[in-house]
Parts: C-alpha cells; structure tokens; sequence
C-alpha cells in the first residue's frame, strides 16, 4: 500500500482503491447479502412490503423439504421432497460428467503436452479452441438434432445394421438424463483438457524418462509421476466442470427428457415463471452453499490452494 | 514401442477431433435441408430460403446489437475495474491478500444464474428496474475476475526499478502510469479485453435473469430453441460458426506468418554476423 502510495500518488492509488470497491462492493458483496437476505423474507405483494407481515422466516428453506414424493435409487424405493430429489439428481450427474470429461480429457492432455511435435501445436490448440467460441446454446442444440428420432444417428445405427429400430436416444436408454449428461460433457469437455495440459506440460521430460528407463510401465509412470505433478490442473478442470455443469441451464433445456429435471431450471421457473424472488433467493443460497462445499472437498482431496484451482 | 503409442495419441487426437466438429458440421448443414424441422436426414434438397428468414427477422437484428453493445460495455468496464484490483493486490500481502483474491475470484465459481439473481435483487432494492445494464454489471462481476488474473499474472514479470528510475528523473505519477506501467501491461489489457468480449457474447445465465423484457443472442437462440425450431436456427448456427473459422484462419495465417519473420531474422542475423566474422579475419 504504501509502495502504491509512493509510485502512484494519492490521486492514481485511490482511484485503484475506488475502483475495486466498487467491483467488490456493488457487484459481489452486496449482491449476495441480499439474495442471502431475501431469502429469508417472505413473498409479498408490493403493498405488504414494510408491513407488519414482512418479518423473516424460514418457508422459502422449507419448501426444500416439502412434497415429498415415491421415488427409487439402485432400486431400493423411498419417498423424499421433489426438490431434493431434483438437487441431488443435478449433483450425482455433474460429478458423472465430471469424471467422464477428465477420461476423455487426460489422454488428450497428455498428447498435447508431451508427444505432439511443437511445431502443430499451435494448430491443434486453435482448432480446440473453436468449437469452445460456438455458443452453448448452439453446441447443445447440435446435440438435439443428432439424438432425434428420425436423427442422423439412428438412421446411422439402423443403416449399419446395428440397431433394429430407432432408439428415442433423448428419453433416455441407461437414465432419464442420458441426453443431457452427453450434452454437458461435449460442452464442457475443452474446460478439463487445458487445465490438465497446463499442468503435464510443466512436468520435466526427464522425470518421465527416468521413469521408463527403471522399468515402470506405462500405467505406473502416469500413476506415479505425470498425475501426482498434475493434480492442480485435474482439481481446476473437476471443479469448472463440476460447477458449469450443475449450473448450466441451456444443456437441461435444449435435451430434456421427459423425467429430467436440473435444479436450475426448479430456479428459472421460481423466478421467471412463479416470480416468487424470495423463494428463488433461498434455492440460488443452496447453490453457493454446494459450491462451497465442492471446492473445499476438491481443495482437501486434491491439497491445492484456491490459486491453483482459479486460474 | 514409442511408435506405436505415438500413433495411438494421433489417432485419438483425430478421433477427439472429429467428436468436436461432427456436430457443428451436422448443424450447420442443417441449415440447407428443405425441411420444417432442422435435420440433415431425410435431406430435402437444397434451400437457402433458412438465411432469408433469418434475415428477415427483426428479433434476430436488436438482439445481435444489443449483445455486441452489452459486450462492449462489460470491456469498458471490467478492464479497468480488473486491471486495478490485480495493481492493488500485487501491492499487498499476507492475510488480506489472500480475503481480497478469494473475494475477487469467487464470482468465477459461482453458477452465472446465481450472479444474475443476485444482481437482479440487489438493484431492484435500490429502485434499479431490471434490464441490459444490470445483465452488464452481472456479468462484469465475474469477467473482471478473468482480467484480474491476466493482468497480476503479468504484473509479475514487472520491474519496478523502471518506476523508480522515472520517478527519479522527475516523472510525474500520471507519467509513470501511463508511460511505464501501462505499456507492460498492454498485452495482458488487450488479451482481457478480447476474453471479455467473448465471455460477455456467450454468456446466458446472468443475461437471462437480469435482461427484464431485452433480448440478446443467447436468449434469442434460447427461446427459440424452446418454441418450435425452425432450421433459421441452423442458419444462425451456421453463419456463427464460418466467422468463428474465418477469425482462427486468420489468427493463423498471422501466428505463421510473425514465426516465419522471426526465423528470417534469425537467419539473416546469423549471417550478417559471419560475415562480419569473415571480413574481420
């Protein structure tokens, strides 16, 4: 501070200060101590605001916990609130599309860093970077039209011979949410592999070598030497991954099937289509709350700091 | 033993490839099929009557402006407000340090429809209606985080004798800034500013929640996408992508075209210097 104070002068040094008030304050800090705020008071018509109803409560927290409903896991049957359901629906598939993307990421990863000749390498990254500068709407949308029922791919299938008749891929063959579990890891496939890359790259060639040359096999190299050194790459792309997915609301939307809900489109339909803000305050609180709870894990599991996961 | 492993990585590489562009090209020739719905089989034989439609659109035309004015203002504000949080926090240590960079990097994490919900409550408490500015400020909230990480990344390969020095010779603090700081930083600004640009063009979930009745590009494709499809979709889709190709070739061309300069430049310097080796013998 006072470094800045002797380079920059008072006037430049509270400016800098001004400006990143203003970024903290009104569009960080204060933002979500209303949504915290909020999310304890009750829906009012605007006349009831400041009225001796508008006292704070609980009811938006547990709406969470009510309408509980018949539903089954690994076939065992047991009743829980819808909600709920639908909340922890949208966290066991996010973390299968998080480690689906990290095998189809790690091999990619490893090939960019250390096999590909460094002369195509600016190539091969410009061409990953364009399908990431396609829009998600778009990129989930081309995922639709090649599941639909009279699509490219099973009219593929069913012409190869490998399929009888078309499958109605969208409704789901293994769960209801097999559409949108594809669709998440095509979008958000590219968001592990450069983290990773990042990380294998900076590992010294020698090691691997030297690795080789004392008789590990392949699989013992890479359990041993490559992902131990890439472990802060692998816990930045798990929690973009993780996070993107269980907050994407496009992806559930444009390859819905008929059983599948994610828990943002429960928030897009409290607060668009109900308008019930304080209620969608309480569930976007229970989103910070899991997204805390995921980096933490990630940070302990994985021993990185926050720096290495932001980056 | 290498060989074989080398073939495999090329031949995932191309498979990965593939599984990344087979969809867009699926999509994109969409856009060409004489069908009401967007498919490439059964194909219908060949339209463009999609483009016509698409341009015809009025919709398509304030949302495709508003979204480059909404990116344009997130660039005007997240560059200066990330470049000087980064300053800031390069000049600080310890426990506040690491309060401020959590603080600054926590928007990153958080699921965009929460920014945007926040956002949206916050300013309706201060008597802001809902609209494109309060989609601008949600999205800056997190794209000058972006920012902030280039430019503090960058701050570090930063001599700050070269301040010192100027503030010796008698330069003013504005002098210092803008001679000396700012030119170092100039790459990182420019790279902020363009990820800035494109993070704002692509951003749905924040806009969704805080746009009150304005469209932009994303929740035009979505709400489309949502209401009956029509392959005018395929053609947006399509024109999208060709300018996506059409900037990488470039950038491309350009990225090959400084690396062969510099390799002339070494190859010259290298003779110039024998020569000058030779004519001294």
């Amino acid at each position: 501070m006072q470094d800045l104070l002797r380079r920059y002068g008072a006037t430049l040094t509270g400016a800098f200060v001004v400006l990143t008030a203003f970024w903290l304050l009104a569009l960080v800090i204060l933002p979500n101590v209303t949504l915290f705020e909020s999310s304890f008071r009750y829906y009012l018509p605007v006349v009831d605001i400041g009225g001796p109803k508008d006292v704070y409560t609980l009811a938006n927290y547990q709406k969470f916990i009510n309408n509980p409903v018949e539903t089954s896991f690994l076939g065992i049957p047991f009743t829980m609130p819808i909600h709920m359901i639908t909340f922890f629906n949208t966290v066991i598939f996010s973390a299968i599309v998080t480690v689906i993307t990290f095998v189809l990421s790690y091999p990619l990863a490893y090939y960019l860093a250390k096999m590909v000749s460094p002369a195509s390498l600016p190539t091969l990254i410009l061409l990953l970077f364009i399908p990431l500068w396609v829009s998600e709407a778009l990129r989930a949308f081309a995922w639709y039209i090649i599941l639909t029922f009279n699509g490219p791919l099973n009219s593929s299938l069913v012409g190869l011979g490998l399929l009888d008749s078309p499958i109605r891929w969208q409704n789901g063959v293994v769960t209801a949410y097999d559409a949108i579990v594809i669709g998440l890891v095509y979008t958000y496939v590219l968001f592990m592999v450069f983290p990773i890359y990042g990380s294998i790259q900076s590992l010294d060639r020698n090691q691997i070598e030297a690795a080789e040359d004392l008789g590990a096999k392949w699989w013992q190299t890479h359990w041993r030497v490559v992902l131990p050194h890439a472990k802060p790459g692998i816990a930045s792309g798990c929690v973009m991954v993780f996070m993107l997915s269980a907050g994407s609301l496009l992806v559930p939307t444009v390859l819905p099937s008929t059983r599948s809900n994610w828990f943002t489109q429960t928030i897009q339909v409290l607060m668009l289509e109900s308008q019930d803000w304080n209620s969608g305050a309480a569930y976007s609180f229970l989103y910070i709350l899991l997204c805390t709870v995921v980096v933490t894990l990630v940070m302990w599991l994985f021993k990185v700091k926050l720096s290495d996961i932001a980056k | 033993m290498h060989r074989k492993r080398n073939l495999l990585g090329h031949l995932y590489m191309g498979a990965f490839l593939f599984y990344l562009f087979v969809p867009l090209a699926i999509m994109g020739g969409a856009a060409f099929n004489d069908s009401r719905l967007p498919s490439v089989y059964p194909w219908k034989g060949w339209t463009g009557r999609w483009f016509a439609e698409l341009f015809a659109d009025q919709v398509m035309w304030t949302s495709f402006i508003n979204t480059i004015l909404v990116a344009l203002a997130v660039v005007a504000l997240a560059v200066p407000l990330g470049t000087a949080g980064a300053i800031l926090i390069n000049s600080i240590s310890g426990k506040v340090r690491g309060a401020l960079y959590g603080l600054m990097v926590a928007p990153i994490l958080m699921p965009g429809a929460v920014i945007g919900i926040s956002t949206l409550l916050f300013w309706n408490h201060a008597n802001v209606p809902p609209g494109l500015h309060l989609s601008v400020f949600g999205q800056v909230s997190y794209i000058a985080a972006f920012v902030m990480l280039l430019v503090l990344a960058r701050l570090q390969s930063f001599d700050p004798a070269l301040e010192e020095a100027a503030l010796d010779l008698g330069a003013s603090h504005g002098q210092v800034l803008r001679r000396i700081l700012l030119p170092h930083l100039a790459p990182a600004l420019g790279a902020g500013a363009a990820i800035a640009f494109f993070q704002s063009i692509e951003n749905f979930n924040v806009t969704l929640f805080t746009r009150g009745t304005s469209n932009t590009l994303t929740v035009y494709v979505f709400s489309k996408v949502r209401s009956g499809i029509t392959p005018t979709i395929n053609a947006l889709a399509l024109i999208l992508i060709s300018v996506t190709i059409v900037c990488a070739i470039w950038y491309e061309i350009a990225r090959r075209r400084a690396e062969r300069r510099a390799l002339l430049l070494e190859r010259t310097a290298t003779l110039e210097s024998a020569a000058m080796l030779e004519s001294a013998a």
